[in-house]
């Protein structure tokens, strides 16, 4: 198993605040990696610097190196355009295009790219829908707004999104959060099936979803990486005092 | 403590203030009752003279008394409709710019100055036009147009300057600052989830706008739209002054027109001699009046049913 994703010393700022200190972390192909700590610990920012999504904010600063297959996405003649290309992104509150329908929801990755055949969009939305869960729910309903769906359903629409692009790497920033159990253990087993496709980084406040779906753990606090290991070991027996401190909630 | 009496006191007080508050709101709804009202009765003797033919009919003559005000209602939709053809990309284009491309630093002062331009009386934008905007449009954009576009009807025939064209530019300009403004806060409520669910697509800057940006915010933008054709059709003013006041239709944009507006203003200390010119020009007043209540319905009945069909679905 080879590391699809290498950040080196990455360092990110909101104007003076230093939000991230020094982070070296490596993502395994085919695993889904955990980032979890309390809030403002920088787990949210660090995964936004995964697909070039910090410097959206204004004010916002980055340095280091992130290497996906071994180049920079961080290099000066590189477009973060392309970098979100390939690097899918789901957000914490389904935000599906709510003018949209769903089947355009679908596809408005593709027709960015300038896809304009028919046959190939029918067959990579209902492919993506597929993969999402999603396609039995609405296969009959394409035409309906995307934004008439419930709140599960939604988040599994923008995961259709993001697949729809064929990224190898997909982000998820604590996308349950918004959402009921029942949708989230749907969700949760979505990304252990989509695991054997992608490379897999989810940022999350639930320990426990953690726990269940993810093969590696990162706890951070106060904007530095306190320890990453084997999800199993994070839980079980962590190296760190204050990783402990969280995992059994004395704080957060 | 004198607790019961203080909370006495306060109770009267306070149903003293919501009748007083009450009248004031209600009083509102009566004045433009009455308003309408009056226009309507005063205007009895032309509606009985020329009946429905007053609006397809366009024979303005005081001299004979044979009123019609068709010159007058082509003279202010087409002006209208001219400004919003000039006004609304531009608007669009500003409201854009200072919400999703401007820094903060220039966000402010540029919003302020462009709040600033609907802030000038109407009657200076109106002496601007006559004396500036008028010859340059006759000199330097009427010439161009009927060399290259002279075969559209649009554009053929003599430009003095005083035209349809020069009034619906002037509208344009009155225009411009309630549409962009009211465009720019509609633009800027639209979610950040919105920008980034786009933006993390590998959407650039100006396909973020597209599509996630523009479509969310179009029922507001339509609004700002209406408002924008509600000033002018309203707007006698500055347009009065450059249009060239000539009641008649003419598909040439160089050829000078009227609107409902302007006749009024224009004509009504003139017509003392004559009760049925004065009612000729109260009806029109009449129909001004009716065309933009008719004109702030339809946009809120179409902006409420977008909405609808947004948070419906939500």
């Amino acid at each position: 198993m080879q590391n699809k994703i290498t950040v080196e010393t990455l360092n990110a700022w909101f104007g003076t605040n230093h939000a991230l200190k020094n982070i070296n972390l490596s993502f395994q192909e085919n695993r889904i990696t955990a980032i979890i700590g309390p809030s403002g610990c920088g787990k949210s920012t660090f995964i936004r610097c995964l697909n070039r999504m910090h410097e959206v904010v204004r004010g916002a600063k980055v340095s280091g190196k992130v290497l996906v297959d071994g180049k920079d996405i961080y290099e000066r003649d590189i477009d973060p355009v392309d970098i979100r290309r390939c690097i899918g992104m789901v957000f914490q509150k389904p935000n599906p295009f709510p003018t949209m329908s769903i089947y355009d929801n679908v596809a408005a990755g593709l027709k960015l790219n300038g896809m304009k055949d028919k046959k190939i969009l029918d067959k990579t939305v209902e492919e993506s829908l597929k993969k999402a869960a999603l396609w039995d729910e609405v296969k009959n309903d394409l035409n309906k707004s995307g934004v008439s769906l419930s709140g599960g359903q939604q988040q599994r629409l923008c995961i259709a999104r993001a697949l729809a692009v064929e990224p190898e790497i997909i982000l998820f920033d604590e996308p349950c959060s918004a959402l009921d159990p029942i949708s989230t253990s749907r969700i949760e087993d979505l990304m252990i099936e989509l695991k054997e496709k992608y490379t897999i980084v989810i940022v999350t406040h639930n320990m426990q979803q953690a726990a269940r779906v993810s093969d590696y753990t990162a706890f951070f606090l106060y904007g530095e990486l306190i320890e990453f290991g084997e999800t199993n070991q994070i839980f079980k027996k962590p190296k760190e005092k204050s990783t402990e401190d969280y995992i059994v909630g004395r704080f957060g | 403590m004198d607790r019961p009496k203080f909370r006495l006191s306060k109770l009267s007080g306070d149903l003293i203030f919501k009748t007083v508050v009450g009248l004031f709101a209600f009083g509102i709804i009566v004045l433009a009752f009455l308003l309408f009202r009056e226009l309507f009765i005063a205007s009895s003797l032309s509606r009985n003279a020329f009946g429905a033919g007053f609006l397809t009919t366009s024979t303005w003559d005081p001299v004979k008394e044979v009123f019609g005000a068709l010159p007058f209602i082509f003279g202010t939709l087409v002006s209208s409709l001219l400004a919003l053809l000039i006004a609304v990309p531009l608007s669009l284009g500003i409201a854009i710019f200072l919400s999703e491309l401007a820094p903060e630093k220039l966000r402010t002062p540029l919003s302020f100055i462009i709040e600033l331009l609907a802030a000038v009386p109407s009657v200076i934008i109106g002496l601007w036009g006559i004396f500036i905007l008028a010859p340059f449009i006759r000199d330097y954009l009427a010439p161009p147009l009927s060399t290259y576009l002279g075969f559209l009807p649009l554009f053929q025939g003599p430009m003095y300057g005083p035209s349809m064209l020069t009034g619906g530019v002037i509208l344009a300009i009155m225009v411009i600052p309630i549409t962009s403004s009211v465009s720019k806060e509609v633009i800027m409520t639209v979610p950040i989830q919105q920008r980034e669910a786009a933006l993390a697509l590998g959407a650039t800057g100006w396909e973020t706008t597209r599509i996630a940006v523009i479509p969310y915010a179009r029922s507001g933008i339509f609004g700002a739209v209406i408002l924008g054709f509600g000033r002018a059709v309203g707007e006698t003013m500055a347009v009065t002054m450059v249009i060239g006041n000539s009641p008649h239709i003419s598909a040439s944009l160089f050829s000078p027109s009227y609107t409902m507006a302007s006749v009024i203003a224009n004509e009504f200390l003139e017509t003392a001699a004559s009760k049925l010119y004065i009612s000729s020009l109260i009806e029109v007043g009449f129909l001004l009046l009716v065309v933009s209540v008719i004109i702030n319905i339809a946009a809120r009945i179409l902006v409420w049913k977008l909405l609808k069909v947004e948070r419906g679905a939500a």
